[in-house]
């Protein structure tokens, strides 16, 4: 590729045309601030509106200032990244953003893990020199996300994320000038749109403007209610991630710490999501063996492809988008729904407590799992079967509320019975692994043979879209992997045209799966980070003696005591689920 | 029946009614009642010659004998010598100030060339809803000639050659863009039509488009051979009904000629053009965000590289040029790129059309080679300001250009010139501000009509014009600082630097401008509390003069807040803490009394 | 209307439709002697140009005057819309400005009847790319 030469602040370097001034400027240790723009790299995501004008460097020969973060480079350009000029329109900048946001960090949900706080701080701000009035938007508070448009600095993330990446296609700007704001059309509430609560706007929001519904305050009720039984389900992706709020190097496996965490927090018993995903594996993968059974003989009746349904943004964005295809996904409910309806069936049945009295907390790296939470079908007499989802975040937060050292805890286990989980159940923390799950679990049960290898690395990887052929003992079954919305809908027009070539697909909402969830640890646009955690999810899985879901032994148990077989009248009630159009 | 062979046109224009033309031509009629000859010359009152410099003016026809400054006591002689005689009147006759000559026949006069009617040759002559009307008029020439005769790198040739440069505002040379759009490979191109003419007070494309429509059709066709495109589309703002209305007629009717379409004039040129609406939003006159908004998205600029030259409307190369830019083609195609290239300066060719409109005698549309100076279009073509004040300010390029000070009145009207000046050429608003006219309120005006049309995608335009606007708010009301002087140049400048599009570029420039120029009456605002325009409002305060208050009541019993108190004839009292300076009492008072201070 | 096919095609049309304005300037022609134009753009409707166009239509249709009348565009002179440019055959083309009833029906009796001139004259002060 062709190269240029230039000079950033008085050092000559030599890059590819077509890479930007901030690019350039990072490959000389330069770091040039910005608000706006946001990339993830490999995964093809990138936000670059050229909107907020603080990476604005000075060009010579230039008629005006040069925003870093898409000005490409030109050969013999002479730049300047901290020119008097170029410094004085950045404070200002940053004061004029500044003038229009609320004063409110010391109370703001995002204070510490603020981009905009930050950068006041790195600038060295003392005074804001020009104030005047602020614009004020109406609190939107759905049951997932609240949007707090008053802290919004316009960095249009959340809309690449909504727009491009998940083309969800609720959050864009509205009004002009001054009043201009996020919001879905017309100014209604997220709860009225199509917003699937991915939470990926949350979890790229530099500011305070968007973040989840916090309920830590009703779990710290309910741990100090004696009258309730609190029992807690962590989900496979949160061991992988919680370390790095507590400064642990990204990629930390903390799932004793947070067991011993969790314990001291006060809850009666610590169990594993991860259980209920291996659960999960034995209905939707014996759902997909009774479909796919059917249509290689030639039932022409039978829907294919089988698609997982483990997400609950997923699953909102077909009942939106595709409502013509909602008898095609896995009836299976999510492990944190499965959980929940075991729990307060055959556990509290064990532990003789009574349904109201038994408060189930699940800690999710996900905002939607709320929302699933909160869906009318998950409830029984009014009760659900989930009482509170909290985040990853929030678990953080709740730590630090009781003082609990969490770098020092010793390393617990998880309670039994619905604590024991194989490796199988982790690997649904990323994108390929509930498929792969699936496939370990099928494969012997189709086939009556022990698998040759556990590993399939086919299946792996953070590319948006992915496909793999598995040979199931003579017969080639066809994998679809996408995550990220975007890609998902790529694969639903194709089924929707009567194109697709496979037969089982694994879809999950955030890119890299659950991983990247909104409910996760900011990552602030690295990218490492979310390959770091995949990388932990896997090592978990290799460490683990069981790594196929039907060799759980307390799965086993369940279905022996109280569920009889997959598919079974009493799995279909708890375990299954069907969808609505909401079009 | 009067059989009128001779006709004597008296200016009734504002300016020359002024200077008691009316007297005048009352004269003119009674000498020739004198001589008898009130059925064989008629003495007329015209409108306005637009000279009012040298007004009253006197024509003679048919003879075009154009006397200046003539008094009404000069009747005698214009009768009594020309009419009778056949003399004519020496020292009335316009004396050409470049030889010191008298002109005696006004076809020679200068002042009959100000205007040259290029991109309007066709408005008001043709009707716009006849396309054999246009075609009996050179229309679609250009087209077959270019089909017929041409390679399109020898239209783009000759487009360059003429020196054409955009009228939308940022002048860049429309040759080169065809050029750059013709490069580049690409299986379907478009050419756009930016006809969302949005700066306050300016209408050149919409008349254009009313007037002559198929102009416009036919450029963009030529445009589309010459790039490479066979799609046109025209992005029209949605409050323009009639130039829709006329546009969709010419196209029809140009279609059913065979002049859109398919194989057009037996080529094999093929081309087609579609209408789009725009909502009126200012910003989408921005070309990435007209095209944005064309493509179904928030009309939003975003940065530029990529130019839509190279990825466009749908991610192809497009070409996008204004109603003006087009209109001018098709005479360059017919007369040659000399031709072109012989009218305005060395690098601004052509001509421009302007709205003229604000404190000036002949509001209207213009058409002005480039070069012309300001005050040449406002005194010989404008007609000069109204009620005889005296000029204050012009205001070019709208809320994007800056005002222009009498400093600049000799100044030849072109690109580089008024960017120099620190304005700019813009789409071709022009407004005249009178000594009534407070800069700050002006400056305050554009900036207000600059912050309802950011789109609000960057920091400096959605909040710094916010503030800029909140300190002139300020300054306005009195309560302004020194500080706030420097902040709002400093802001200013900030804004010019960082901003995404040319909105934010250029939107600080009323008040760079406005800053330079008039510096004393921002000053007279911060440090004197007083408007001298008397003009804000807040700055104002009305007194009744005891001397001349003759005790009528009548600002009494007109006040709508009772802040006038007094005796029957006796001197009224305004009392300040209740009067809301609405200045009803010094429209009423008929004695003069009330005074503003 | 037939489908223009070329150039040639195209020039042929044009001298047809000049040789139409010819005749009508000289006044060989029998018909449509007199042409009023009418500046019909946003400016002149919103004046009142439609009323006055549409009164002049019906006034010498009226007294059987035979005239055409026809819309065009702006002719620049906003400031004293309504505007319309009378020609009669073998004279220049007048330009009035200001052009409501009373002034319409001022210049069909003065100025279409008498042949006299009336006030209201606006001068034409540019050059055309004819010139």
């Amino acid at each position: 590729m062709e190269k240029i030469t230039l000079n950033i602040d008085h050092k000559n370097i030599e890059v590819p045309r077509g890479t930007t001034i901030l690019e350039a400027a990072a490959q000389v240790g330069i770091d040039i601030p910005t608000l706006c723009h946001m990339k993830l790299h490999d995964m093809n995501i990138e936000n670059k509106p050229g909107g907020c004008r603080v990476c604005v460097v000075e060009v010579k020969g230039r008629r005006n200032l040069a925003p870093a973060c898409c000005t490409e480079v030109a050969p013999g350009m002479e730049i300047s990244t901290h020119s008097m000029r170029a410094v004085n329109a950045r404070r200002t900048i940053l004061e004029l953003i500044l003038s229009d946001h609320p004063a409110d960090c010391l109370v703001c949900a995002k204070s510490g893990n603020c981009e905009l706080q930050d950068m006041a701080h790195q600038m060295g701000i003392r005074e804001i020199h020009y104030q005047g009035a602020q614009t004020h938007y109406r609190e939107d508070t759905s049951p997932a996300i609240i949007r707090e448009m008053d802290k919004c600095i316009r960095c249009k993330r959340c809309e690449t994320m909504c727009n491009e990446v998940q083309t969800v296609g609720v959050l864009s700007t509205i009004n002009r000038g001054f009043e201009a704001v996020v919001s879905p059309a017309f100014e209604m509430n997220l709860d009225h749109s199509v917003c699937t609560y991915c939470g990926q706007c949350v979890a790229v929001c530099p500011t305070g403007a968007l973040t989840e519904v916090d309920e830590t305050g009703a779990v710290i009720r309910a741990l100090s209610d004696p009258s309730k039984t609190v029992i807690v389900q962590t989900a496979p992706a949160v061991r992988a991630a919680l370390g790095e709020e507590f400064e642990l190097e990204a990629g930390t496996l903390v799932t004793g710490k947070m067991v011993s965490a969790l314990r001291r927090l006060g809850f009666d018993y610590v169990f594993d999501t991860d259980f209920a995903a291996d659960l999960t594996i034995m209905e939707e993968g014996t759902e997909l063996l009774s479909r796919l059974g059917k249509y290689l003989a030639g039932d022409k009746e039978v829907k294919m492809p089988i698609l997982t349904s483990c997400c609950p943004a997923w699953v909102k964005f077909f009942e939106h988008q595709f409502p013509e295809l909602k008898d095609i996904p896995s009836t299976a409910r999510s492990p944190q729904q499965m959980f929940g309806a075991i729990a307060k069936t055959y556990f509290a049945d064990k532990i003789g407590v009574k349904r109201e009295d038994l408060v189930v907390v699940s800690i999710m790296p996900c905002v939607a799992k709320k929302y699933e939470s909160s869906r009318d079908e998950f409830a029984a007499n009014g009760n659900p079967d989930v009482d509170y989802a909290l985040t990853t975040r929030e678990l953080a937060s709740l730590i630090n509320l009781s003082n609990i050292d969490f770098k020092s805890l010793p390393e617990e286990d998880f309670d039994q019975p619905l604590g024991e989980s194989t490796g199988a159940g982790v690997i649904f923390g990323t994108t390929g692994g509930v498929i792969e799950a699936a496939v370990r679990t099928a494969y012997e049960i189709q086939t009556g043979k022990t698998l040759p290898r556990l590993d399939f690395h086919e299946l792996r990887g953070m590319e948006g879209l992915r496909k793999a052929t598995i040979d199931f003992d003579g017969t080639p079954i066809n994998i679809g992997i996408a995550h990220g919305l975007g890609n998902a809908r790529k694969l639903l027009e194709e089924i929707k045209a009567g194109k697709s070539e496979f037969h089982a697909i694994e879809i999950m909402s955030c890119p890299g799966g659950c991983i990247g969830g909104g409910g996760q640890p900011y990552h602030h646009g690295d990218v490492e980070i979310l390959k770091k955690r995949q990388k932990a999810i896997y090592s978990e899985d290799k460490n683990k003696t069981l790594r196929k879901s039907h060799e759980n032994p307390h799965i086993k148990k369940l279905y022996e005591e109280f569920l009889g077989a997959p598919m079974s009248e009493k799995a279909h009630h708890l375990l299954h689920t069907g969808y609505f159009d909401r079009s | 029946m009067a059989e009128f062979n001779t006709h004597i046109l008296v200016c009734g224009g504002t300016g020359c009614k002024a200077s008691q033309s009316d007297l005048l031509k009352a004269n003119l009629k009674n000498r020739l009642a004198d001589h008898g000859l009130q059925n064989e010359v008629q003495v007329l009152q015209t409108g306005c010659f637009g000279f009012c410099e040298k007004g009253p003016i006197v024509k003679i026809q048919p003879d075009n004998t154009f006397y200046v400054s003539v008094e009404p006591k000069d009747a005698i002689e214009i009768v009594d010598e020309h009419i009778l005689k056949g003399r004519k009147v020496e020292h009335l006759l316009f004396k050409d100030p470049k030889n010191d000559k008298r002109v005696d026949d006004s076809k020679q006069m200068d002042f009959y060339k100000k205007q040259v009617r290029i991109a309007l040759r066709n408005c008001g002559f043709i009707n716009p809803e006849n396309i054999d009307e246009y075609i009996g008029n050179d229309g679609y020439a250009a087209l077959g000639t270019c089909l017929e005769n041409y390679k399109p790198t020898e239209v783009i040739d000759l487009i360059k050659k003429s020196g054409l440069r955009g009228r939308g505002g940022g002048g860049f040379p429309t040759g080169l863009k065809w050029e750059i759009t013709n490069k580049v490979e690409a299986d379907q191109k478009y050419v756009v039509c930016n006809a969302d003419e949005g700066d306050p007070g300016a209408f050149m494309d919409r008349s254009i488009l009313e007037g002559d429509p198929h102009s416009v059709i036919e450029a963009m066709a030529i445009c589309g051979y010459c790039i490479g495109a066979s799609k046109g589309l025209v992005y029209i703002r949605a409050e323009y009904p009639l130039a829709i209305k006329r546009l969709k007629v010419a196209l029809e009717q140009a279609a059913e000629y065979g002049l859109l379409g398919k194989n057009i004039l037996g080529s094999d040129f093929n081309f087609e053009i579609e209408i789009r609406y725009g909502a009126g939003a200012f910003v989408c006159g921005e070309e990435t965000a007209l095209i944005h908004s064309m493509e179904g998205l928030r009309g939003e600029p975003t940065f530029k590289p990529p130019f839509p030259s190279e990825s466009g409307y749908m991610g192809k190369p497009t070409n996008v040029n204004n109603v003006e830019t087009f209109a001018n083609i098709p005479p360059i195609i017919n007369k040659g790129a000399d031709w072109f290239a012989s009218i305005g300066t060395e690098k601004s060719k052509g001509t421009k059309v302007f709205a003229l409109a604000g404190k000036i005698n002949n509001v209207g549309l213009i058409e002005v080679p480039m070069g012309i100076t300001l005050r040449e279009v406002i005194y010989d073509i404008g007609g000069g300001i109204k009620d005889g004040k005296e000029f204050k300010a012009v205001q070019t390029g709208g809320p994007s250009g800056g005002c222009l000070t009498k400093d600049f009145l000799d100044t030849p009207i072109d690109y580089d010139n008024l960017l120099a000046a620190g304005s700019m050429m813009g789409s071709g608003g022009m407004i005249v501000m009178d000594e009534d006219d407070c800069m700050v309120s002006i400056a305050k005006f554009y900036l207000e009509f600059t912050l309802d049309e950011s789109c609000g995608k960057c920091t400096p335009c959605r909040i710094g014009n916010k503030r800029l606007y909140e300190i002139l708010d300020k300054i306005s009301q009195g309560k302004g600082t020194n500080e706030d002087l420097d902040k709002l140049r400093l802001l200013s400048q900030v804004i010019k630097d960082s901003s995404l599009c040319g909105l934010g570029q250029t939107s600080p420039n009323p008040v760079l401008s406005t800053l330079d120029h008039f510096m004393d009456e921002y000053v007279a605002h911060v440090d004197h509390h007083k408007c001298p325009a008397g003009q804000c409002k807040a700055l104002l305060s009305y007194h009744i003069d005891e001397e001349k208050c003759t005790g009528c009541t009548l600002c009494f019993r007109n006040c709508p807040v009772g802040a006038i108190s007094g005796e029957k004839r006796g001197p009224h009292y305004i009392d300040q803490s209740l009067c809301i300076k609405c200045g009803i009492c010094l429209e009423k008072c008929k004695f003069d009394a009330v005074k503003i201070a | 209307m037939t489908k223009i096919k070329s150039l040639a095609d195209l020039r042929k049309l044009k001298d047809e439709v000049q040789s139409k304005i010819k005749l009508r300037e000289k006044g060989d022609h029998p018909e449509n002697l007199i042409h009023i134009k009418v500046s019909m753009a946003t400016c002149g409707i919103a004046s009142g140009a439609k009323e006055t166009m549409n009164y002049l239509i019906e006034e010498l249709d009226h007294q059987g005057i035979d005239a055409i009348v026809t819309q065009t565009g702006c002719m620049g002179y906003c400031y004293a819309e309504p505007t319309i440019e009378v020609s009669i055959p073998g004279k220049e083309p007048v330009i009035y400005g200001h052009v409501n009833k009373d002034k319409a029906l001022e210049i069909i009796e003065k100025h279409l009847k008498l042949n006299e001139l009336v006030d209201g004259i606006i001068p034409t002060n540019y050059k055309t790319i004819e010139d």
